[in-house]
């Protein structure tokens, strides 16, 4: 491996998070200030060995307001990461660089919102006075919420391949059965079976019912990074930073890539793909759990394929509930995933892959090495290996 | 006439909302390698080309991918309405609606043809009709 490799050089000694909710009752910026404060004291650190902030485009609190909030007293870089969900695993990807390069010490990543009972994602209309000029092409269409955006692409992928609704039910049952024994979990006890799934009404027919798609939720989540060498004698065992990156390609657009070639497919994913498996040096049999993004359950089948679990066009019959539930081949989303614990953005993701790392998930797996974490899919994307020391 | 949501025009798309009005649908044009493009954007990615003209497409297309949004409900769209991703046939696609079908005979490969619909605010949007039907 040349030595200008990322892999390894920084690891996540910190996780912090509120508790998620459908209406927090309080500020965005007083989520995020909390799970900031979380992630640096769970590290054992304080406000003032931090010296870098990594958050969302997207996220409404200003890194200074945090920074001030929290009492930080010099911060040598601060960063935002674009395309939504899609900036999950990027913001640790700026934070591992940072750390690798010596530009910082310790950096948070921070992503908090109120995203049920403020400003829904799903719920456009009200809220938009003047279309941007990417979605002039689609909403005066009626084509206006992520989930109807994901579907015109995946309805492709269904057709070439002879998928139907019913082949996305295991990602949703399997999701909910490990929310069902996360006490955090919003759907906490409550699993779903394959004949909830049917019966649940069409959200975009004939792609998407109601439990194929994401919670929306209230919440913060923050990890804080530094150097490896560092974490090693911090109060918890690290999650090693083995690979991270970002993944766009050619005619990428936010959510509604409808114009290339082949609409069977997640390329972004397949950049990340690329770029993990080889700056970690592992291949997907070396995974020993993953938390694929899903916020609709289409694309987490379609993340298998790009991902090399299994083949094109193959996922429909790959992901079985036993391969994917807890002590099976490749268990995902041990927390329960946006669909059953919460949707956090995907951040959520990556806090739950370093609880298997260190021993501390509620649904702790055995011997677990490497965890596999990805970010939004349907845009540019991002993902990270994260290792045991 | 009914209302849609109007798009936001910029220097780069200003022409194909244009050529609506006039029932002309538009497709941008690259005058350095004669490729077609769509979304209207301001440089070929084949040829790094600036200059660029329109041609009019023959309205005549294939639908390679369509929804029924369900859930929440839309203003200004009734229960039902069809979302279409079509491929005219000089190869480039746009996202529009189907009319004049029902959503149970929406289906992957239908011929379509534009058809050009009048809004409020004289917007007029390219939508599609079974070909068949004209």
């Amino acid at each position: 491996m040349s030595d200008r490799t990322l892999s390894r050089k920084a690891a996540i000694a910190g996780i912090g998070q509120t508790e998620f909710s459908k209406d927090s009752g309080r500020s965005e910026l007083q989520l995020a200030c909390e799970a900031v404060l979380a992630a640096i004291t769970d590290a054992g650190l304080t406000p003032s060995d931090v010296d870098g902030l990594v958050t969302f485009t997207m996220d409404t609190s200003e890194e200074m307001e945090v920074a001030r909030n929290v009492g930080m007293t010099e911060v040598s870089m601060f960063s935002r990461v674009h395309y939504g969900g899609g900036a999950a695993a990027g913001t640790v990807l700026q934070a591992a660089m940072a750390v690798a390069t010596g530009v910082a010490d310790a950096v948070v990543c921070y992503r908090a919102f109120n995203e049920r009972s403020g400003n829904r994602f799903g719920n456009m209309t009200g809220r938009i006075t003047t279309l941007p000029p990417w979605l002039s092409w689609y909403a005066p269409y009626g084509l206006m919420t992520p989930a109807s955006w994901v579907a015109l692409h995946a309805h492709r992928y269904m057709e070439r391949y002879g998928v139907t609704n019913a082949d996305f039910a295991p990602i949703a049952i399997v999701d909910r059965t490990n929310a069902a024994t996360n006490p955090g979990a919003w759907f906490y006890e409550r699993p779903i079976t394959f004949e909830e799934h049917q019966q649940s009404r069409w959200i975009i027919e004939p792609v998407l019912r109601l439990l194929d798609c994401c919670q929306e939720s209230d919440g913060g989540v923050a990890v804080l990074v530094t150097s490896t060498e560092r974490a090693r004698d911090l109060p918890n065992p690290p999650a090693v930073i083995a690979a991270a990156s970002q993944g766009a390609t050619f005619d990428s657009e936010m959510m509604t890539s409808y114009y290339r070639d082949d609409l069977t497919g997640l390329p972004e994913m397949g950049v990340v793909a690329k770029r993990v498996w080889s700056q970690s040096g592992l291949t997907p049999s070396d995974i020993s759990t993953a938390f694929l993004y899903d916020h609709f359950t289409p694309f987490v089948l379609m993340q298998l394929e790009e991902l090399g679990f299994c083949g094109r066009g193959e996922a429909k019959d790959w992901a079985t509930v036993e391969r994917l539930s807890l002590g099976g081949e490749l268990p995902i989303n041990t927390s329960g995933g946006l669909l059953g614990e919460a949707y956090i953005h995907g951040m959520n993701g990556i806090t739950e892959c370093v609880r298997q790392i260190r021993g501390t998930s509620c649904n702790q797996l055995a011997n677990v090495e490497h965890a596999l974490v990805t970010s939004g899919t349907g845009v540019p994307t991002s993902g990270l290996i994260l290792s045991t020391l | 006439m009914s209302t849609r949501l109007a798009p936001t025009i910029t220097q780069d798309t200003a022409f194909f909302w244009e050529g609506l009005k006039t029932d002309q649908l538009l497709i941008q044009r690259c005058e350095g390698c004669g490729s077609l493009r769509h979304p209207p954007r301001p440089m070929c990615p084949q040829c790094k080309s600036l200059s660029w003209s329109a041609i009019e497409a023959t309205g005549r297309g294939t639908v390679i991918s369509y929804v029924i949004p369900r859930h929440p409900p839309m203003p200004f769209f009734d229960d039902g309405y069809i979302v279409a991703l079509v491929e005219l046939d000089e190869g480039v696609r746009l996202v529009t609606n189907l009319i004049d079908i029902s959503a149970e005979d929406a289906s992957m490969g239908l011929r379509v043809v534009v058809r050009f619909e009048r809004f409020d605010n004289d917007l007029v949007l390219p939508l599609f009709a079974p070909e068949n039907i004209r």
